[in-house]
């Protein structure tokens, strides 16, 4: 029997005391690809900082394939793709740079080699990128952006990737190049967690659906219609809804 | 005219400022990268406390300020790690205990005056003595090839903390190192360039570099050329001129970072022209193809 990727068992965690998880039970299992919706304040980044690692568990058990996060050191099978506000700073870094800093899990101390190189080739050309590497970060578009976040995740060959709102305020064609890259990665078998405000073209890859509301999962099963998506979610803005006509067919119903 | 390298101290001078022109921006980027630009200053007041301290005791000025500046630059990242206070706050913190802590000092050691606190303050051609040269170069070396090893972690710490954090780096070492190289960096840089504005060769050669390219490895090679190239000619001008190398040095990398930013400003426009040409053909190919 294989262990399930992720396994949280009644997990509470917080910031200062304050607890932003409260009695989360989940478990993910290889394969699947996991959309976890909520407001702002629902809980839903603390759920995968605690995932990752980068928060502490208070109480409750949490484990990575089959081992206690917290003692969690096989990094090479996490991809990590963080909101976009990261991917520039006060020095120019190329896509290939940033790219490149993927690879540093498996690295070490040690200096690049040529399948390292052949890594990050790799994962610029998933992602659709392989020919802007020489290119400025900072001169890319937000879809763009966040499709180097994508590629850096991906030169260990991850087995989970975990994406914090990969479309948030990403447009339309680039929300879906990031649905085809996605595509092509769950059909490599790689296990999927995301948080998003919206699914958009990202819909039909989802195979399961987390709401959150106040620290705890409301609802666990297939994804909402698009319709429906934000039914548990009253204080939140609807842009999409508000601002333009209503979507067009093609919004998730293929 | 007088050859410079026919005195023992000119050799002295240039030889540190030639590795102080290569530490400085080396160490600096990752300064620059987290936009902690002003550190450099920061631990640039502590050391003075730590050059008073040494004046103070009777002991080399130089250990002492390597000490006392070392342990603040620890001080200061531990408490940002914390997020009790804000970086600036910190910042602003080690800026006055800094100066006042060695001026008070100064006061108190036996015969000490705040003139001897000038040539630390704005570097001095005479002051580097061969004790020093040894302690500049045993430092450079260890400082370059520290980066040489870590700098590919720390540029993934600096980018993206958090990230680096999940790629399972050993983010709080690399911060503390960072802080302690920076610390270094300062107290190597101060008998040439003077406390008060080794910061900038920690900054500008970077910011300079930053104007001409795209990546960071070109902006770190090409701050490393530029620091150099202020530093060596700072100090030979400051020979004939008779000024303080530090603000000579400090001037030539500021007149750099114009020349750079003028010529960044008209490559960008060349090279705009030259891509929105294509974008012009293209245009009208797709209005002849609406035609028909």
């Amino acid at each position: 029997m294989t262990d399930p990727v992720v396994l949280l068992r009644s997990v509470s965690a917080g910031y200062d005391g304050r607890l932003a998880l409260r009695g989360v039970d989940l478990r993910v299992d290889a394969g699947e690809v996991l959309a976890v919706l909520g407001a702002n304040g629902s809980g839903k980044s603390t759920l995968i900082k605690t995932v990752l690692g980068l928060l502490p568990v208070s109480s409750g058990e949490a484990e990575l394939f089959g081992t206690p996060i917290g003692h969690f050191r096989e990094r090479t099978r996490l991809g990590y793709v963080p909101q976009r506000s990261g991917a520039s700073t006060g020095v120019p870094a190329t896509v290939r740079e940033v790219v490149a800093t993927g690879r540093l899990a498996l690295l070490g101390l040690r200096r690049p080699r040529a399948a390292d190189r052949q890594a990050v080739d790799d994962a610029l050309r998933t992602v659709g990128l392989a020919d802007r590497a020489r290119d400025s970060v900072s001169t890319l578009s937000g879809g763009q952006q966040q499709r180097v976040l994508i590629a850096r995740a991906l030169t260990c060959g991850p087995d989970l990737l975990v994406l914090d709102e990969p479309t948030a305020g990403v447009d339309h064609a680039s929300q879906q190049a990031l649905a085809d890259t996605l595509s092509t990665l769950v059909g490599r078998g790689t296990t999927v967690v995301l948080v998003a405000h919206e699914l958009g073209p990202m819909h039909p890859l989802i195979t399961r659906a987390l709401t959150m509301a106040d620290g705890r999962v409301l609802h666990d099963g297939p994804p909402p219609e698009p319709d429906h998506l934000h039914v548990h979610d009253p204080e939140h803005a609807h842009p999409v809804h508000d601002d333009h006509p209503p979507p067009s067919p093609a919004w998730g119903l293929r | 005219m007088t050859n410079p390298l026919a005195f023992e101290f000119m050799r002295y001078a240039l030889l540190s400022a030639f590795l102080v022109g290569l530490v400085a921006p080396a160490v600096g980027v990752f300064l620059v990268q987290r936009r902690l630009a002003l550190m450099g200053d920061g631990i640039g007041h502590i050391a003075l406390t730590g050059v008073a301290l040494g004046f103070l005791l009777g002991t080399a000025p130089v250990l002492t300020a390597v000490v006392v500046a070392t342990v603040g630059a620890v001080v200061i990242e531990l408490v940002r790690q914390q997020g009790r206070t804000s970086g600036d706050v910190a910042l602003a913190l080690m800026f006055y205990g800094g100066i006042a802590g060695g001026v008070l000092l100064i006061g108190l050691a036996p015969g000490g005056t705040n003139a001897n606190l000038l040539s630390y303050l704005f570097g001095s051609l005479t002051a580097v003595s061969p004790g020093d040269v040894v302690v500049i170069s045993v430092l450079s070396v260890v400082l370059l090839v520290t980066v040489a090893v870590v700098g590919r972690q720390m540029f993934a710490v600096c980018h993206d903390e958090e990230y680096a954090r999940v790629a399972g780096l050993h983010v709080r070492f690399l911060n503390l190192l960072l802080a302690v190289m920076a610390a270094l960096t300062v107290t190597i840089a101060m008998r040439v360039v003077g406390l008060l504005l080794v910061s900038a060769l920690m900054v500008v050669p970077v910011a300079t570099a930053q104007q001409l390219v795209r990546g960071f490895r070109a902006t770190v090679v090409l701050a490393l050329g530029a620091g150099v190239l202020a530093a060596v000619s700072g100090v030979l001008g400051s020979f004939y001129a008779d000024v303080a190398p530090g603000a000579l040095i400090v001037v030539i990398a500021l007149a750099g970072f114009g020349v750079a930013t003028v010529v960044g400003v008209l490559v960008r426009r060349v090279r705009r022209t030259d891509s929105a040409h294509p974008a012009e053909g293209l245009a009208l190919l797709s209005e002849e193809a609406t035609a028909r």
